[in-house]
């Protein structure tokens, strides 16, 4: 077991990247990021990592440059937020179907406009078909190992695709919480090195990224649907030798007293904490209320998420992104796709909460379910609400 | 090699990586062409301006050492005709 220590979020993520023993690491500072490639500079100027640190000029490039690292067999790291997601997200498209296991650290924050530096899901909604295996933690412990969990699921030779871990900005990845450290030799027990069967070499050439004509493009987006899909029991098997290891067992949705629960509250991210709390309280009271934290957001966990919402009644989802004119927030929305054809299928209430940074205290997920039991029992079924909007 | 009509999704390789290096060659780009480039020896001074400026490497040279162009590969974009310093390139439409 390593040593329980205090320590900034950001931090740990970085602590994660040099105990993974990464090759290349290309980023470019952006709030609330800055802190994960400023600690992985000093490790690389201090020389406690030996890895190619490249001070790119835009996320663009940083992308680009992991692509490229990462083709000719190199552990490649980067990690963003925000508007620097948007401007790397021409490469983000390219980095999956070219089979590359980049793993990246988004720093959870709004798109602009208006300009926000705060945190919620809108910027990783906006890549959400991106092909990346996509993760998101609860807490600082969760980034750390969950960094190393995607380069061993990634790596995999039945798998190779690019790992994003989710992490909100501010709430997570400027607090200070205990996290424990691994020690390297349990992290080189878990991760082996990055071999790939083919890379970019002069004596070896091959082309990758080629242009495709429209009569074989069909065919390389079934592989990749179908390689992303098949990456579930490698997620899978790489939580469970995770858990052999450290006592710590990840699963794609985690459930917080759920046992007999008329009403599930499901939220992504950091705030499952506090609804956990909320939880606890509705619980004292009598209320059959249970949570539901989506870890694994693709590929989508519908097995896991079938088995897991079925028994309730009303499901109360949490989302943290808006999609203007849509059928509600992102996670509801596939959640209701995921229960359209179950014979029995709980209500789906969707509320978004908590844009830009704006708290969510355990008082507002139990109005939640006050709100959505009231309307429910009038007969409404609303599609969604934006919650805390001034009227 | 197989028909690109012919590939299930089943057979590229991972990341539908190329492993057999200049295979390109087998995709004839001069097919889109709408007009294709006349060469007058009289003119030409062999300096090979026009091999430096073809961006689809189209451009060869015969036995004697004059340009010629690779018809399988040429767009008929121009370029060679439009950068030739004697004025030895002539663009010609394809119908006639």
């Amino acid at each position: 077991m390593g040593k329980r220590v205090g320590m900034e979020v950001s931090i740990a993520a970085s602590e994660a990247v040099r105990l993974a023993n990464v090759d290349v690491i290309a980023a470019y500072p952006i709030t609330p990021q800055t802190h994960i490639v400023e600690h992985l500079s000093e490790f690389v100027n201090n020389g406690e990592l030996d890895a190619e640190f490249v001070p790119v000029e835009s996320e663009h490039s940083a992308m680009s440059v992991c692509t490229g690292s990462s083709a000719v067999g190199a552990r490649s790291f980067t990690c963003t937020s925000s508007q620097g997601m948007i401007l790397m997200s021409e490469i983000i498209y390219c980095t999956a179907p070219m089979r590359l296991p980049v793993v990246m650290v988004l720093a959870n924050r709004s798109l602009s406009n208006p300009i926000s530096i705060w945190n919620d899901h809108t910027d990783v909604m906006s890549i959400r078909d991106c092909g990346w295996i996509q993760y998101f933690a609860e807490n600082g412990q969760d980034v750390l190992d969950h960094v190393l969990i995607s380069y061993r699921v990634g790596e995999d030779r039945d798998v190779m695709l690019p790992v994003i871990v989710n992490m909100d900005g501010f709430s997570l990845s400027h607090v200070i919480e205990p996290v424990e450290l691994l020690d390297q030799e349990t992290v080189d027990k878990f991760l082996p090195p990055y071999k790939p069967d083919i890379v970019l070499d002069p004596a070896h050439p091959v082309t990758m990224g080629a242009i495709v004509l429209p009569s074989c493009y069909t065919e390389t987006k079934k592989a990749q649907d179908e390689a992303v899909k098949a990456s579930m029991p490698i997620i899978l098997k790489g939580w469970q030798e995770f858990g052999d290891l450290t006592g710590r067992y990840y699963h794609p949705i985690e459930e917080y007293r759920t046992e007999g629960a008329d009403v599930l509250l499901v939220t992504m991210g950091g705030i499952g904490e506090t609804a956990m709390w909320a939880v606890d309280q509705m619980r004292e009271k009598g209320c059959s209320v249970g949570l539901l934290k989506m870890r694994l957001w693709r590929p989508f966990p519908f097995e896991e998420f079938r088995k897991a919402a079925s028994k309730a009644r009303m499901l109360v989802v949490v989302d943290r992104a808006v999609s203007y004119g849509g059928p509600g927030g992102p996670v509801a929305s596939e959640l209701r796709s995921a229960l359209y054809n179950e014979p029995k299928r709980p209500l789906v209430a969707n509320f978004i909460a908590g844009l830009a940074s704006r708290d969510v205290a355990p008082f507002d997920f139990i109005e939640m379910v006050d709100r959505a039991e009231g309307a429910f029992k009038k007969g409404m079924e609303p599609e969604y609400e934006i919650y805390g909007v001034r009227e | 090699m197989k028909r690109e009509q012919e590939y299930k999704w089943t057979d590229f390789e991972r990341g539908y990586v190329i492993t057999e290096p200049g295979s390109s060659r087998e995709y004839h780009t001069g097919d889109w062409r709408s007009q294709r480039p006349i060469f007058d020896k009289e003119r030409c001074i062999k300096c090979g301006v026009c091999w430096i400026f073809c961006p689809d490497s189209a451009i060869r040279f015969d036995t004697e050492g004059y340009a010629e162009t690779d018809l399988d590969y040429c767009k008929g974009c121009g370029i060679c005709a439009r950068e030739c310093l004697p004025g030895a390139i002539t663009m010609v439409d394809e119908e006639e």
